[in-house]
């Protein structure tokens, strides 16, 4: 039950603060927070719980839906759910914080689909049922419309119908993709399921596999985004209001690498690993055309959105490397990045609140002037361009050695994307804060409300980089959900590949 | 005739009756409101007496009709779209300066034809059916004779309507003159004996494709869509949408089933052409179009070709989807009507993209209801058109129908573009409208209907599985 809680609390803070907005924003405000953090407390909660986290599932809970079809209201977690709703009611209250100013006009609403947006991607990290996945799958999609098209910059509606689409058409062939196989289990054993667990291993002919695994990995390179559709995300990124713009890189993305780890492999094992070869060039492809992108935007938003691109080339270098080390790095970068592009998004807007421009070659010059939101700045720049110490170095390096071991051309060439991305994180140091200004700035330094959002983040990023152990260790928990079906299909299939499955040396896990 | 027979008839007597009764009404004493309500009345005894019918059936009055769950299920959606309609339709036409009350009884009269029509087995029924329909519809869609386009609109729908009755009839005749039968279930034995079609057979059936295509409005008889729903008075436009082509659907079903129509591979891939034309035309028109009026007909032909989808599919589950998405599209489409129902002025049907900016802003409730009903005719979660959809592609996997889903599913994200865009016109935040339609104050009836309506869609998207459940064990045909 307490999973089912855990997704209707914001729905409840969604409904109350979009009635209590009529009387007090203020009060709006603080419901739309408490909800989140409450939730954050919840799932905290429960990961002290685990302490060790032996188990493989935590909480399960099933109720009928729609029986006729075999759907079900099935939510489960895992060590890999339970890290990604703990970063997604993170980021959410910050990105309630974040919009505290910034948002005046009808912040009712805006609460009302900002929550909206977080308990659709709640429900896709829990949900056990494809069917329910989808459900929660479509409805990130709407609010999140809103959020752009209202609230967003000059471009908002472009940015928002784009956004839209892309995913659409991603969500739709995944849903052809899920009665697929829907159909195809129906028809081996008789019983017509969404269920998760049920269609695990479903046998069928390699083709259809094939083509099947292609339909729900559409849908999850669209969200991620890998390079040929990619061009979405800068567009919305750089459109939405800061809230938004966190939610998206921090969470939204996030989702699409998730339903790669969750359903995309475990799935479809076979023909995930015949595709391995091109999603890891597609991964390579979009770091380096990622970084390359970013380096030569003139908008801070939008070179931060670049890096997104890139980075999530590692994740999708990493998911297909299929070994436990890569595996934990992708992991990890789901998370750091979320926090540390999160963090530059809200940097971002912060700049944005004091000099009304994201123009970079307006920029400059700016450290004297605000030195703290410099060294902050400095500090989730360090962690893109994945300065040792700090979590996003952590993240890449276990996807370099996972993929090392998978494929060793492509390996060297993501390798390069490091160089890159210190070229453009380094430029945006310069830009904004070094070098001339045209004019005096007479600004205010971050207040209270911006250090109380900003230093968790910097906390958690550099906990992240020298103490991992704990995420690590609540991974270690969804192996075994994981790769229950992988595993076997390796031993089988690809015998030399069984080494692989092995931890390596370099392996950072703490209970091997 | 036996008491049976009447009784299995129920809602239809309802519904003539109501006609005539209405009829003397209004010589008597013309009075708006009292014809209002007393054709409210109408159609909630027909409503109701679609109850007691379920424990005959199946029941066949040779040779003209047949009462099965099917059709006792279609009769309960045509009755209760039309009570959505004439609820919607009061205030509609008091603001109007034509006489109001003959509209009702037209209306019940047209209603009265699609419940002959759900229930034929047989041509001279389904001639009746459709002829009765027609005409009524002729008279509907020009009622607002002082508009400009009203005219234009009742032409045009009575030469076409006229034309393909024509070509109907034609077929039929052939059909009739080489088989000696005109009960689908003969047909479908002569056939079966037979072996083979006979070509005058086969132009027959082609005839009467044409003939039906025509009031479904699919591709490529779609032409006089737009133009009708433009001029029509919304009520109508929403009964055209809705009950006429459901009606005709539903008699297109019975007589593939009847005489085999899945044999025939050549009338199965013509079906699925025109599906795949449909789609894409349909969608591809409703792209552009700054008119709400003209965007929801040529969504419609697009609607059609999805539920030719679910019927292409030919299984069981083809046909569950068909009465689900009925019910889901039903209500979904009169509500859009409704609300531009609501939102018109008298001076001029509030009909424009233009004249929904910022409506949020203004009048938020009547938008969001809006919203919800163009995203359930988009087909996105916790709408009813999204089981609805969801239905029909899960029918068309169960028939390996993967291209036609594929083309589907293309359509599906094209229809989204032009149905966010409206969703977006009603959230624009900065400007205000130049002129508009939209009055003041709104009817209250109409909102609540329109609750009504929301409260419908949102409960079939989150709890399907009562409806579901019902079209279950309703969905059987008999032959």
């Amino acid at each position: 039950m307490i999973l089912l809680y855990i997704i209707l609390i914001p729905v409840i803070g969604a409904l109350l603060s979009w009635l209590v907005s009529a009387r007090s924003v203020t009060l709006c405000r603080w419901i739309a927070l408490a909800s989140l953090l409450l939730d954050l407390v919840i799932v905290t909660g429960i990961w002290l719980d685990q302490g060790d986290g032996g188990k493989g599932w935590l909480y399960n809970w099933q109720a009928p839906w729609i029986p006729q079809f075999g759907i079900t209201l099935h939510l489960a977690m895992d060590g890999l759910s339970l890290v990604m709703l703990v970063l997604t009611f993170f980021l959410g209250a910050l990105s309630v914080l974040v919009s505290w100013n910034e948002i005046r006009w009808r912040a009712g609403f805006f609460h009302f689909n900002l929550l909206f947006v977080i308990t659709g991607i709640a429900g896709v990290f829990l949900t056990m049922d494809l069917f329910l996945f989808y459900f929660f799958w479509e409805v990130m999609l709407i609010p999140m419309y809103f959020l752009i098209g209202i609230w967003g910059h000059e471009r908002r509606e472009y940015a928002a119908y784009k956004f839209f689409i892309f995913t659409q058409a991603g969500g739709l062939l995944m849903l052809l993709a899920i009665l697929g196989l829907y159909f195809v289990h129906a028809a081996n054993t008789g019983v017509y399921t969404f269920n998760y667990f049920d269609l695990l291993h479903t046998p069928m002919a390699r083709s259809l596999s094939q083509w099947l695994m292609l339909g729900f990995l559409i849908a999850f390179v669209v969200k991620l985004p890998a390079v040929p559709f990619h061009t979405w995300l800068p567009d919305a990124h750089t459109e939405a209001p800061t809230a938004g713009s966190v939610i998206l890189a921090g969470l939204l993305l996030k989702t699409g690498a998730y339903g790669i780890l969750r359903f995309v492999l475990p799935l479809f094992p076979a023909a995930a690993q015949d595709f391995a070869p091109w999603a890891m060039l597609l991964g390579v492809a979009g770091i380096l055309y990622g970084g390359q992108l970013a380096y030569a935007q003139p908008d801070f938003k939008r070179l931060v959105a670049y890096t997104s691109v890139s980075h999530m080339g590692f994740v999708l270098l990493g998911a297909f490397a299929f070994n436990e080390v890569a595996y934990q790095g992708v992991v990890m970068q789901m998370i750091t990045h979320g926090i540390s592009t999160g963090a530059l998004f809200m940097l971002a807007g912060v700049l944005y609140e004091r000099i009304h421009t994201r123009e970079l070659s307006r920029m400059g010059g700016l450290w004297p002037v605000l030195p703290a939101m410099g060294t902050v700045t400095m500090i989730f720049v360090m962690a893109s361009l994945g300065l040792p110490g700090l979590g996003n170095f952590i993240a890449e390096f276990l996807i370099l050695v996972g993929s090392w071991q998978a494929n060793r051309p492509l390996t060297v060439l993501a390798a390069i994307g490091l160089v890159i991305a210190t070229i453009y994180s380094l430029r945006i140091m310069q830009k904004v804060f070094f070098g001339q200004t045209e004019r005096q700035f007479g600004l205010p330094d971050l207040n209270t409300r911006e250090w109380v959002m900003l230093a968790p983040l910097v906390l958690v990023i550099i906990w992240l980089g020298v103490y991992p152990k704990p995420v690590l260790k609540m991974l270690n928990t969804a192996r075994g959900t994981l790769n229950a079906a992988r595993g076997t299909l390796h031993v089988a299939e690809a015998p030399d590949n069984t080494k692989r499955m092995q931890p390596s040396a370099f392996s950072v896990e703490p209970n091997q | 005739m036996t008491f049976d027979d009447l009784l299995s008839l129920g809602p239809l007597f309802n519904i003539c009756g109501g006609a005539v009764i209405a009829m003397l009404l209004v010589a008597i004493w013309r009075n708006h409101r009292l014809v209002y309500y007393f054709t409210l009345l109408v159609y909630i005894l027909a409503l109701a007496s679609v109850v007691p019918v379920a424990k005959l059936l199946p029941h066949i009055i040779a040779p003209l009709v047949v009462v099965d769950m099917f059709a006792l299920f279609n009769s309960g959606a045509i009755v209760g779209s039309g009570l959505i309609i004439v609820l919607l339709s009061y205030n509609y036409f008091e603001e109007r300066e034509e006489r109001k009350e003959e509209y009702y009884l037209l209306l019940l009269l047209a209603t009265a034809g699609a419940l002959v029509l759900v229930i034929s087995r047989h041509f001279m029924s389904l001639f009746l059916g459709l002829e009765m329909l027609s005409i009524s519809l002729y008279g509907l869609i020009a009622y607002l004779r002082a508009r400009q386009r009203s005219d234009e609109a009742g032409i045009k729908y009575l030469i076409l309507a006229a034309l393909s009755s024509a070509f109907l009839l034609f077929g039929m005749a052939l059909v009739y003159g080489f088989t000696g039968h005109m009960d689908f279930p003969g047909i479908g034995a002569y056939l079966q004996q037979a072996g083979s079609v006979p070509l005058p057979v086969v132009a027959g059936f082609g005839l009467m494709l044409i003939g039906i295509g025509f009031k479904l409005g699919i591709v490529p008889f779609h032409m006089w869509a737009p133009d009708i729903y433009e001029g029509a008075p919304l009520p109508v436009a929403a009964f055209v949408a809705t009950i006429s082509k459901g009606g005709v659907l539903v008699v297109l079903i019975r007589f593939f089933q009847d005489v085999n129509g899945t044999q025939y591979t050549m009338l199965w891939w013509i079906l699925a052409i025109t599906a795949v034309a449909s789609m894409f035309v349909g969608n591809w028109l409703a792209l552009t179009q700054q008119n709400i009026k003209r965007m929801l007909a040529y969504s419609s032909i697009a609607h059609l070709g999805y539920l030719l989808v679910a019927f292409l599919a030919g299984k069981q589950s083809g046909l569950e989807a068909i009465a689900f998405y009925l019910v889901a599209y039903f209500p979904t489409s009169i509500g859009a009507f409704g609300v531009l129902i609501v939102m018109s002025s008298s001076v001029q049907d509030a009909e424009t993209a233009e004249d929904y900016r910022g409506l949020f802003w203004r009048y938020p409730w009547v938008a969001l209801a809006f919203t919800v009903m163009l995203l359930s005719l988009a087909g996105i979660p916790l709408t009813a058109g999204f089981i609805g959809k969801f239905y029909i592609v899960l029918a068309g996997a169960d028939g390996n129908h993967w291209f036609l889903l594929l083309m589907l599913v293309i359509n599906s994200v094209i229809g989204l573009y032009y149905y966010i865009r409206i969703v977006a016109m009603m959230f624009r935040t900065t400007e205000t409208p130049q002129r508009t339609f939209i009055k003041p104050a709104l009817p209250l009836a109409g909102n609540i209907t329109l609750g009504l309506v929301v409260l419908l869609l949102v409960g079939l998207g989150v709890y399907p599985s009562a409806m579901m459940q019902l079209i279950q064990q309703m969905m059987t045909l008999i032959r």
